[in-house]
């Protein structure tokens, strides 16, 4: 159940962002989510993508540093208190977050939260455990 | 009117002179060749014997000297005297684990304490001067070497050594201090310092900076005499030769620094090619030294880049006068008054898992500060989706150099493929310093 990101690497300079787009689109990769998490010298684009492989041979083949990690992908109500009732948990379960994003779908009623926890199986283990709705890469690219 | 320390010699007609140096070097040769035998096997396999050097163009005859031989021999392998009239050793930093070593009779003190007096007068300082020694003493020949020229000379030396900038402010203030040596740099931060502390240059006695040990810029030094209200002079030496006091800028000339040739015989040579180059010609400066005992050194390639000039100077003085040293013949580069070398940088990185061989380093001067950042290429080995990660890596890297430099760095990370690839030499280094 675990969903496959890319990370890329950047420089913080400028159209770097829409050059990675341009990219992408060229070759019909659609992005579903994504975050940027940057410093003052170097930025971490990360992606989730509906073709993860075609994405990262594209990327790389434009001389982009591309790296592949498991994320987990979380599906909870798009009300007040959704990621607070996440977070919760996770706290309870004594999990490491590494980084987070989130995203709503498009009929709007669920928002999709990404984690990237240092623990991925465990992780997935207790957030079923708890009840939660976790979902894979394809159905991600399905919503 | 001129002050001369040694009118007659300073002065002296060129023909006089070359006559003097002709008879040093033929010495000094002879004695050489007796005594040291990395002198005389080098010497032989170039088929030179001392009896060979019949006029001062022979000298292009002998084999050069480079600091990988001084290396080669260390630490005292060159001395041409038995260890017991060694009075003195010097050292400077070493670059690749060794540092170079050279030794001193107590003739050898004298003579250089006679040159660096003979400096500061050309500075005009007198014995009734304070002289605030900045220079730092140790093994660094900078401290001392100025120490005994300025007590030599007979003005008060004040030996303050580098650092602790607060309280060098405070001696100048109380002591009244007129003339400052010091590096350049040490200079602005003097000038830095005071400014925030709110202390007038103009209310302290200070009157004439005799500034080297790094290279720096006319405009800098113009930035110099305008923060500090004194007159900048330069003085060039290198521990090899003898230490500061080599050659040294007088208040009257324009036209760089007169080197003090009756005891150093220089000559401007092709880097590439070795070929000795006429005058006025850029090239690489070689020193030949003609009176010193227990280390002296035959055609030394300094790898600094100047000219020779053989005009009259409005001084008076004879002695030729080379061009500010601004550039090097090699990539070494002077940090902060630290050498470094591309080399030792790229030790480090090479020994840092998963960094691949490209990498650059840039080099700024903010405000009077040298920065160096070095770019590392970010492979997908040390890539991570995690910025920590990265900047671990980064301060790992950044640690590992300061350990090995003793300089502070940034390391940035850059795309891959983003440094310039070479054709050929790789051009690792970016100086972008106005020097």
């Amino acid at each position: 159940m675990k969903v496959e990101q890319i990370a890329v690497f950047l420089e913080n300079k400028s159209g770097r962002l829409a050059e990675i787009t341009a990219k992408l689109a060229e070759e019909n990769i659609n992005i579903r989510a994504l975050s940027v998490a940057d410093t003052a010298d170097f930025g971490i684009l990360r992606l989730i993508v509906d073709n993860v492989e075609k994405a990262k041979a594209t990327l790389k083949s434009n001389g982009f540093t591309v790296g592949i990690t498991n994320v987990i992908a979380v599906e909870v109500a798009d009300k007040t208190g959704g990621l607070a009732g996440v977070l919760k948990t996770i706290d309870e379960e004594k999990l490491n977050v590494e980084y987070m994003y989130a995203f709503v779908n498009k009929t709007g009623e669920n928002a999709v939260l990404i984690f990237r926890f240092d623990e991925t199986d465990q992780a997935i283990e207790s957030l079923q455990r708890t009840g939660y709705t976790i979902l894979s890469g394809k159905e991600i690219c399905a919503l | 009117m001129t002050l001369y320390w040694e009118e007659e010699i300073e002065t002296l007609p060129r023909v006089g002179l070359e006559s003097i140096q002709l008879k040093r070097l033929q010495h000094l040769v002879a004695r050489v060749y007796e005594t040291v035998a990395p002198y005389r096997e080098k010497m032989d396999a170039a088929g030179v014997k001392p009896e060979d050097i019949q006029s001062l163009t022979d000298l292009a005859k002998l084999p050069f000297t480079v600091k990988e031989d001084l290396r080669e021999n260390y630490p005292f392998g060159l001395f041409t005297v038995p260890m017991d009239q060694v009075v003195r050793v010097h050292a400077s930093s070493g670059t690749t684990g060794k540092p170079t070593v050279v030794g001193y009779t107590k003739k050898d003190i004298e003579t250089w304490s006679g040159l660096m007096a003979r400096a500061l007068t050309c500075a005009g300082v007198t014995s009734k001067d304070m002289v605030h020694n900045a220079y730092g003493y140790g093994l660094f020949t900078g401290g001392l070497g100025a120490h005994y020229g300025i007590e030599r000379l007979g003005a008060t030396v004040i030996p303050v050594s580098g650092g602790n900038t607060k309280r060098q402010i405070t001696i100048m203030q109380d002591f009244k201090s007129s003339v400052l040596l010091a590096t350049p740099s040490y200079a602005l931060n003097l000038a830095e310092t005071m400014e925030g502390l709110g202390v007038d240059p103009k209310s302290l006695s200070l009157r004439v900076g005799v500034f080297g040990a790094e290279p720096w810029s006319e405009n800098m030094r113009e930035e110099v005499e305008r923060k500090l209200n004194i007159k900048a002079v330069d003085i060039y030496g290198l521990s090899e030769v003898i230490g500061p006091g080599v050659a040294m800028q007088c208040l009257e000339g324009e036209k760089g620094l007169h080197i003090f040739e009756d005891h150093f015989l220089p000559e401007i040579i092709d880097p590439d090619t070795g070929e000795v180059l006429p005058p006025g010609e850029k090239g690489e400066l070689v020193f030949t030294t003609l009176t010193k005992e227990a280390f002296p050194i035959i055609r030394y390639r300094t790898k600094d880049i100047s000219r020779l000039f053989y005009d009259e100077c409005a001084c008076g003085r004879t002695l030729v006068r080379m061009e500010k040293v601004t550039g090097r013949t090699d990539d070494m580069l002077i940090i902060r008054g630290v050498n470094v070398f591309p080399s030792q940088i790229e030790h480090v990185l090479m020994g840092t898992e998963g960094v691949e061989p490209h990498y650059q380093i840039v080099v700024n001067r903010e405000g009077n500060m040298d920065t160096m950042s070095v770019e590392v290429e970010v492979s997908e080995d040390i890539f991570s989706d995690e910025i920590k990660k990265l900047e671990n890596l980064t301060k790992r890297i950044q640690a590992d150099i300061k350990d090995m430099l003793g300089v502070t760095c940034r390391v940035k990370l850059v795309e891959p493929k983003t440094i310039q690839r070479s054709e050929g030499k790789a051009q690792r280094v970016i100086d972008n310093r106005k020097l």
